[in-house]
């Protein structure tokens, strides 16, 4: 199956209008030696086969439906509204493309304006962008931006901000006059003893995640202020969900803050698509990565939408300009505007609590278990790290756990070796109190 | 228009509702410091469920799209989006998968993932792949860390990228953002690399030339293996960038070119949709010699089990959350084993006749500066329209009105007042015709009537729109309270 309508029959006819013999004289500039006879493949499947195929492939994984996972440490399965898989199904969100042609592209520039609005509405920031990547890829564009912005050199991250956006940070600047600091934390969360000793005038950038690596929530207002003191941008990595119940990054006076907006109306789908969601300061638009949309004026006067600011952008600045981001997550955006309008102001605070309550509950429970506790005592949102006695040998509770149908938290010493006991034990909106109580009863008999 | 979502907000008005509590509940200050408590909500829209469905289905239809028009827009490679792919992809054994689940949980995707890997190196004769970058861009950006980090191997000090004038914007900015500088290389009279051109740039500091193959006037680069020999000589490495790929399925493979770095674009070549500007998968190809320095993590085959391997001292690191945009590899891999051996060198055939077909039907309306037989695309100039006092963008505005979405416009940069135009395997002869008569029409009415013409649209949601508003006067989002901009304010 080639999806490729016109048969054999036209395409000797449109040949003998072009004017050529045969396809291979079209391809005078291919030189022989570089011509392949066939590709080296199998041949094609009918769509009956290439579907079963798929599904063998996906009955060998264990799907969230199947399982029940303690697991988030950067990715959180939410509950997604029908109605989001069915709107977004339309062919006319799916299939164009960015809306270069904003006259005959109404529809996506309004979404994004909307997206736009929701997203600095939740963020209490002045300005977002139509979307980036995702998460891990948002917080490095930051620090490039921040670096440009300040014209300084040195970017401040904390060891508990996300490793794998840690990573990302370190890819991007790899080459660059730029200087990579990780702040440690201490009692679980970022030291400020020691944030207040890096800090210096050339520091471009101090980025922190709310709630941080190790899911407990960090002093964002006084880091903030330490950011400032010296004119350093104060970065906010942030959880979308959580903002139903923790102030948002506005209200701590962040410079740019970013999120995994994925959560919002999109599976975890082994990680990606992600969503990048990226916003910042009137102070700072021009500074802005990506697109954005614009409200303007048609010949008429009446009300449109418009792709702007574009000087910004690879294709009219090309080296000059702010990132090189083209094709961004327009069609999560879309399901993220969707989510959001269903789920509406009430719903994520209902949510937001939801995941607080049965994260809690969880936490408690699981506590009452001899071998386990709470690893930091400070607050959470619904991700919590607990920590197993020396004696306890977590790969067989995890192996034990996983025959029952159970993925347990995230080994935290991937990340931290320092920490060989700690897991980190994620509780959202869809895990039942019998998942949690099972868990229970698995782990009381399972030393 | 369609108003606003916040604009059909009534209070109280509910489109979801989260499932009930099952644990016992608190107050959030309970659990959370009270000056850590968010005091306001959002303003966000309070709608129902059909005010939702209806709002974004009136929108829906004021767009052009693959499914509802003809969208020739050059260099993006907007083919049909097989639905079987959207319906493999949303199977929760790939779409419900937690990118932390262990092995035992995660052999299916991981298969997957190792055979498209494979795939890719067999259609392009590379010889290893990441699929984590998440677009184009992201790709371009990854292979330029890894040519960059090759050189720092090799200790030489290399600070510039050879980029053609033809090439996409990405390709200057991946190379700024990477840390090098960027010489351009002037095109030939051919539209090809000039060789005697590049010769004369080509200095000890040279990181490599960043090509795209065929070009952006949609030639193939005639002298590829001369190009790449050349820079290799001078130890420098040649970077593809594969936006282009769907005229070589079948045809010629890169690694065969001496390529030493590939990005490929799934959206394009390998029909995974554009949703209105992404997800797209910008896969990396290497040779051999460059596979250590791939991002990881990389799938291994441990024992019996593929497993995600994480170390590697080489790496140019991680550019990713997790593993990439792994839905639309899904829906590539589909795609991939649907159209198999025969079916993906047909899809490159058909799309370069089809190209070539509407090159010379158009040939009678517009001149095509360098005028050869092109692969999946080509660019055709409107500078003839200027004398009446229209340009290229005004043509493209009226194609809309015709039912046709416009080609890329103004771009590459090399050609004055440029359609570049691609129509893609998918289009029928019918199509086409369609188009080159559309545009036959709207030559006339240039003659005819160019104030018309230099006002469309005409037959849109709305005209022509004021760009210049939009920049000089940002606004970028809705306020409460206030409607969105001054001249609408009193019509609603």
């Amino acid at each position: 199956m080639d999806y490729a309508p016109n048969t054999e029959e036209q395409l000797q006819q449109m040949l003998q209008t072009i004017g050529v013999d045969s396809f291979d004289q079209l391809l005078a500039d291919v030189p022989a030696e570089l011509r392949i006879r066939a590709l080296d493949l199998l041949p094609g499947l009918s769509e009956a086969d290439v579907v079963q195929l798929g599904e063998q492939l996906a009955a060998k994984n264990v799907s969230l439906k199947q399982a029940t996972a303690f697991l988030g440490a950067g990715s959180y399965a939410h509950g997604i509204p029908t109605a989001v898989d069915s709107l977004a199904a339309r062919g006319e969100w799916l299939t164009p493309y960015t809306p270069y042609q904003a006259e005959a592209s109404q529809g996506t520039l309004q979404a994004i304006y909307e997206f736009q609005t929701m997203v600095c509405e939740l963020f209490q920031m002045d300005v977002a962008n139509a979307s980036l990547y995702d998460g891990a890829s948002s917080v490095a564009e930051s620090a490039v931006m921040a670096i440009r912005a300040t014209q300084r050199p040195r970017i401040l991250v904390s060891e508990v901000v996300h490793p794998h956006a840690r990573q990302v940070i370190a890819t991007y600047l790899s080459g660059a006059q730029a200087v990579i600091q990780e702040i440690p934390s201490v009692n679980g969360v970022t030291d400020l003893e020691a944030l207040g000793k890096a800090l210096g005038d050339d520091v471009a950038a101090v980025i922190l995640q709310q709630p941080n690596a190790c899911g407990c929530l960090e002093p964002m207002t006084q880091a903030g202020e330490l950011a400032h003191r010296v004119g350093a941008l104060f970065v906010a990595s942030v959880y979308p969900i959580s903002l139903g119940v923790l102030q948002p990054p506005g209200a701590y006076d962040a410079d740019i803050a970013v999120a995994e907006g994925r959560c919002f109306g999109s599976p975890p789908a082994y990680g990606g698509p992600g969503l990048g969601l990226f916003t910042t300061t009137n102070a700072l638009t021009r500074r802005i990565p990506g697109r954005l949309a614009g409200c303007t004026v048609d010949q008429s006067g009446r009300r449109g939408y418009t792709l702007t600011l574009q000087t910004r952008e690879q294709h009219i600045r090309r080296e000059r300009a702010t990132s090189n981001i083209c094709t961004n997550e327009g069609w999560l955006a879309l399901r993220a505007t969707i989510f959001m309008a269903l789920v509406g102001p009430r719903g994520l605070a209902e949510l937001a609590r939801l995941n607080l309550d049965k994260a809690h509950y969880a936490q408690e429970q699981l506590c009452t278990i001899p071998w386990l506790r709470l690893m930091w005592d400070q607050p959470f949102f619904n991700e919590f790290t607990l920590q197993a006695d020396p004696a306890i040998d977590l790969e067989s509770i995890q192996r034990r756990l996983l025959r029952a149908g159970v993925v347990g938290g995230y080994r935290l010493a991937h990340w931290y070796p320092l920490w060989p006991q700690a897991t980190l034990w994620c509780v959202t909106e869809l895990i039942s109190r019998d998942s949690i109580d099972r868990l229970i009863k698995i782990l009381k008999h399972a030393v | 228009m369609e108003p606003l979502i916040f604009e059909r907000s009534i209070p109280g008005r509910r489109g979801y509702v989260p499932p009930p509590n099952d644990v016992p509940p608190s107050d959030p200050s309970a659990f959370i410091p009270p000056d850590q408590l968010r005091a306001t909500a959002a303003t966000w829209p309070e709608v129902a469920e059909v005010d939702v469905i209806r709002h974004y289905t009136r929108l829906s239809q004021l767009n052009y799209s693959i499914d509802t028009h003809f969208y020739p827009l050059g260099s993006c490679t907007m083919k049909h989006n097989p639905r079987v792919n959207e319906r493999v992809a949303a199977l929760p054994g790939f779409s419900w998968l937690h990118p932390l689940q262990p092995a035992a949980h995660t052999q299916g995707i991981l298969q997957l993932l190792h055979e498209l890997e494979q795939l890719l190196c067999a259609i392009t004769g590379m010889a290893a792949f990441t699929l984590q970058p998440a677009a184009g861009a992201q790709g371009e950006l990854t292979g330029l860390k890894i040519m960059a980090a090759y050189h720092r191997r090799q200790q030489r000090h290399r600070s510039t990228i050879l980029i053609p004038d033809s090439a996409h914007g990405t390709n200057p900015a991946s190379a700024a953002l990477s840390g090098f500088s960027v010489v351009q290389l002037p095109s030939g009279p051919d539209g090809l690399i000039d060789v005697r051109e590049l010769k004369a740039r080509l200095t000890g500091d040279v990181a490599g030339l960043m090509l795209t193959n065929p070009n952006t006037l949609g030639l193939f680069e005639r002298d590829i293996k001369t190009i790449a020999a050349l820079l290799h000589e001078q130890e420098a490495l040649v970077y593809m960038d594969g936006a282009n790929m769907n005229a070589l399925l079948g045809v010629a493979r890169p690694g065969d070119m001496g390529i030493d770095i590939l990005q490929l674009n799934l959206h394009k070549t390998f029909s995974t949709p554009h949703g209105g500007g992404g997800p797209g998968a910008g896969p990396v190809g290497v040779t051999s010699t460059l596979a250590d320095l791939l991002p990881l993590p990389r799938v291994r085959q441990r024992g019996k089990s593929l497993v995600w391997q994480e170390e590697g001292t080489a790496s140019v690191g991680r550019v990713h959350g997790f593993y990439g945009n792994v839905g639309v590899l899904v829906r590539a891999y589909t795609y991939i084993r649907s159209l198999g051996r025969d079916g993906l060198s047909r899809a490159s055939r058909v799309a370069i006749i089809n190209a070539n077909y509407l090159k010379t039907k158009l040939q009678e309306i517009c001149p095509v500066p360098y005028d050869r037989a092109c692969l999946h695309e080509f660019v055709a100039t409107m500078k003839a329209v200027r004398a009446h006092g229209v340009n290229a963008w005004d043509v493209a505005k009226r194609l809309l009105d015709y039912g046709c979405y416009a080609p890329t416009v103004y771009f590459p940069l090399i050609v004055e007042e440029a359609l570049m135009i691609e129509p893609t395997e998918t289009e029928s002869k019918e199509t086409l015709d369609q188009f080159a008569q559309a545009l036959g029409q709207i030559i006339a009415e240039v003659r005819s009537d160019p104030e018309m013409v230099r006002h469309a649209p005409h037959r849109l949601p709305v005209n022509r729109l004021d760009d210049v508003k939009a920049a000089r006067e940002p606004n970028l989002r809705w306020r409460p309270g206030r409607s969105p901009n001054w001249a609408t304010a009193g019509q609603r």
